[in-house]
């Protein structure tokens, strides 16, 4: 509706010229309100696409289904958006307009608040509420009592013969900047975590241990500036994972407890103490969490050669696809001739249809059992390119066949045997240190209490004028005016009028 | 599992959620009449005095006089008015048996209501009401009724026919009491976003009409103005602005506890984030000339537009580790 609209003038020439009028650009309200758009449009797409920071797998897929569109995004940065460097110009930009636009008002209401309010303007007839009163009491009397009166109320008073101006409200701007300021405190913190911080993923089996170094992870990522130093050296064996699933109808296969139980050593040589790790309840040890995030079956298979010799006696981390925890996983067999290598798809529930094939259909292990494919040949793994453990390369392999089994069967076939012995479930914990989380959450706090001060509290002036009437009586005008978008000065003028008036309690003027 | 007592409770739950939605739809026919047989009781003469009035603020600061309440003239004997009186306390009376019906669902099962998405549907609902009918007992709200009673009747009715969902135990990730606080401040944000969205579109076609100069007999004689309008959204706003706030640091410190980080730019954390932006985004339109009026009324809009997206669209269309609220 309004149609005030400021006229940018076109930039100066001269580099000096140039310059503040960028500066000036860039920290003007519209500037800001236009690169919070950008912010919250260059969020989307990372809400979108599959991100690699959450879902690596996810994105390569994406990648191989669409080989024109895929690499041109992955080259804008459009599976990391929020490390890619275009979203950080945003938010940078908007936090330079930010502190551009805060620090100058700091100074302006540091002096605002030491100073005095303005002198009260000559006509108070044109203001926001606006009264005028009659009064027998002298001039001098009136203003006096105005006076003590607002000071009583922690207004901010200046006065003259025949005048008062008197200002309320400066903690809405003070919020207002704690909360600006306490913006960029949480950005620094962020960042701090960023730099120093690290995460690693672990997949643990039961009965197994995980000691923290780096080597140990499967998955570890860090800051430019994390060290290996702030790694703590605590270590933990998995003593049972205890899991249960909804078994009613509604919401049937829903998970209902997980529970990791570990012993823990908090030190090398330290002792060791029992501890419970579930869902929504990490531990700390050392300034890090261990989170508990996932977990899965592992079934154990032994794998005999053709001579009846054990080459392979181990239980394989299979990892779940859906829900009810249809599991895919591969067993590697360097050490027999030829070399043996299996697909496999764990069932904890199996069923078996048309459509959906080999497929489970509840999450606990009530009738497990695997399907397998064999492979002989050459496994790839002398070529000294890294291969995942969860994917077999068949291209210099041969298929033998492929077969179901349940717990205690044994498959032969002429390159020898494989049983499935039965099954373990494996947990996945997330090890995290985040040194600029309590900072952040701190700056939150302070951001919020800001962000409410400025918001609730009303900032407004008002004023009193004393004319001597000709019967010997005052004429007191008085008026209000809000300092602050939306807001009502109609009760303090009436309040100020009850005052003037010498009037008691809450009747209207 | 369930035992009969529970059953009971279960079939009372589901029978309170119906009487409340017949409620609500006559308390909508009624207010859609009411609303419909408006006559402006002020003259735009009057209206235009107002303006000069509180136009007049000086520092170029805004000077509207923000009191929502219309003059009272003869009004109580408007037949508009006295049906959007008895849709009020129809919708006073559905609100107390959505609220049985809530109370009754967590008890069957034995938890705070807020397990999947069928019941953060009802309870959506709920904070709609609950907002509008707070806000209405400090100020003249009859004109809303329309706008907020029919968005609570659509939440419930694609609550009870899509979302539905029996009740059951939480899954670990939501039982934590984190859940309690995170999402009640997020369901009475949700009332706030929808209430300020109703006022603020209907100050866009409250505004287009002034613009145009015409006399409005007919729908509409009823609403305030269009700045009273602005004015009123922008209060609601900043009263739920810092409370989704909360809401966000709150889900924050859940997740790290659960996950181990505290933000991750998961699709829910990062529409909650786009959410929280927008809002401050309106907040400095207020403030900025040229952005006061018509345009921070879309912003209001779209702030609510982003959160419905959240709701929805994240929680069905996108694979986020907040999925499990089971649909
Ligand atoms: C991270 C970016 C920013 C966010 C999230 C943000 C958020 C907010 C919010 C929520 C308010 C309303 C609360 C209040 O009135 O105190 C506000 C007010 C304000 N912001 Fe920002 N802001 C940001 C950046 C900026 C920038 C870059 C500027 C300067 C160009 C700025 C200048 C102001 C001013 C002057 C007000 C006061 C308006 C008034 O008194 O009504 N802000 N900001």
């Amino acid at each position: 509706m309004s149609t005030v609209r400021t006229e940018t003038p076109a930039p100066p020439m001269d580099s000096q010229g140039f310059a503040r009028w960028a500066w000036r650009q860039l920290t003007s309200m519209r500037v800001a309100l236009i690169l919070l758009f950008a912010l919250a449009v260059a969020s989307i797409p990372g809400s979108i696409l599959p991100q690699r920071g959450n879902n690596p797998l996810l994105v390569d897929e994406w990648l191989a289904e669409r080989p024109t569109l895929g690499p041109i995004l992955d080259s804008a940065g459009f599976f990391d958006v929020y490390g890619a460097p275009w979203f950080a110009a945003v938010y940078l930009l908007l936090f330079i307009s930010l502190i551009g636009c805060v620090l100058p008002r700091v100074g302006h209401h540091w002096r605002a608040m030491r100073g005095q309010p303005p002198a009260a303007p000559r006509n108070l007839d044109r203001m926001q509420a606006f009264t005028s009163q009659n009064v027998p009491d002298a001039p001098a009397d009136v203003i006096a009592r105005v006076e003590t009166e607002l000071r009583r109320r922690h207004w901010r008073v200046r006065s003259s013969d025949d005048w008062i101006s008197a200002e309320k409200g400066y903690l809405r701007e003070t919020g207002n900047l704690v909360f600006h300021l306490a913006l960029v405190l949480i950005l620094v913190a962020v960042a701090a975590g960023g730099l120093f911080g690290w995460r690693g993923n672990v997949i643990v089996k039961e009965g197994s241990g995980f000691s923290n170094t780096l080597t140990q992870y499967d998955a570890w990522g860090g800051g430019r500036l994390a060290s290996a130093d702030s790694i703590p050296p605590f270590s933990f064996t998995l003593d049972d994972f205890a899991v249960e699933f909804e078994r009613g109808e509604a919401q049937r296969g829903a998970p209902r407890l997980f529970e990791a139980r570990v012993a823990l050593q908090s030190e090398p040589q330290g002792a060791v103490t029992e501890e419970v790790i579930q869902v929504n309840y990490p531990i700390s040890i050392a300034g890090a969490k261990v989170f508990l995030v996932g977990h899965g079956y592992a079934p154990t298979f032994i794998v005999r050669d053709a001579q009846g010799e054990v080459v392979f006696d181990d239980e394989v981390v299979f990892l779940p696809q859906d829900g009810n925890f249809t599991s895919t996983g591969v067993i590697k067999v360097p050490d027999s001739t030829p070399q043996l290598g299996f697909q496999g798809i764990f069932l904890p529930t199996s069923a078996l249809d048309d459509v959906r094939g080999p497929h489970s259909i509840f999450p606990d292990a009530d009738d497990p059992s695997v399907f397998l494919s064999a492979w002989e040949g050459d496994l790839g793994l002398d070529s000294g390119i890294p291969q995942s453990i969860y994917t077999l390369k068949t291209d210099q392999m041969e298929q033998i066949g492929l077969r179901a089994l349940v717990p205690g069967q044994v498959w032969e076939f002429p390159q020898g045997e494989i049983e499935f012995t039965g099954w373990q479930r494996w947990s996945s914990f997330q090890i995290a240190f985040d040194p600029g989380k309590e900072a952040a959450l701190i700056a939150s706090v302070l951001a919020m209490a800001g962000l409410m001060v400025s918001l609730f509290v009303r900032r407004r002036r008002v004023w009193v004028r004393t004319r001597p009437d000709d019967g010997g009586s005052t004429l007191v005008s008085i008026a209000g005016l809000s300092k602050s978008e939306a807001g009502d000065v109609s009760d303090d003028v009436r309040e100020l009028t009850r005052i003037v008036t010498k009037e008691e309690g809450e009747g209207r003027p | 599992m369930t035992t009969g007592t529970s059953m009971g409770l279960a079939e009372a739950s589901n029978a309170a959620i119906y009487a409340t939605m017949v409620t609500l739809t006559i308390a909508m026919v009624l207010f859609a009449a009411s609303f419909a047989s408006g006559r402006r009781r002020q003259t735009s003469q009057v209206v235009a005095q107002q303006r000069a009035v509180s136009a007049g603020g000086a520092d170029g600061s805004d000077g509207g006089v923000a009191v929502l309440d219309r003059p009272e003239s003869s009004e109580s004997i408007d037949p508009g008015r006295r049906l959007a009186n008895v849709a009020m306390s129809l919708t006073w009376l559905a609100t107390g048996l959505l609220t049985v019906a809530l109370v009754l669902r967590g008890v069957w099962a034995g938890r705070v209501p807020w397990g999947n998405m069928y019941e953060f549907s009802i309870s959506s609902a709920w904070g709609v009401l609950v907002v509008f009918l707070a806000l209405s007992t400090r100020r003249d709200l009859r004109w809303l009724g329309l706008f907020v009673v029919a968005p609570a009747l659509l939440t419930l009715g694609l609550a009870v026919t899509v979302l539905y969902t029996e009740a059951a135990q939480l899954v670990p990730a939501l039982k934590s009491y984190w859940l309690v606080i995170h999402v009640s401040a997020a369901i009475i944000c949700a009332g706030a976003f929808t209430v300020a969205a109703s006022s603020a579109a209907l100050s866009i076609v409250q505004s287009r009409r002034e613009a145009s100069g015409r006399q409005w007999v007919g729908p509409l004689a009823n609403v305030p103005d269009a700045e009273r309008l602005q004015t009123f959204t922008s209060r609601i706003i900043a009263f739920a602005f810092p409370l989704w706030t909360f809401a966000v640091i709150a889900g924050a410190i859940w997740a790290e506890n659960a996950w181990g980080r505290y933000w991750g730019w998961d699709p829910k954390e990062t529409w909650a984030f786009i959410t929280w932006v927008v809002y401050a985004a309106y907040l400095h339109a207020r403030s900025t000339a040229g952005w006061r009026g018509n345009r921070a009324s879309w912003i209001a809009i779209l702030g609510l537009v982003t959160f419905l997206i959240n709701y929805f669209g994240v929680n069905i269309f996108v694979n986020s580790l907040h999925s499990y609220a089971g649909l």
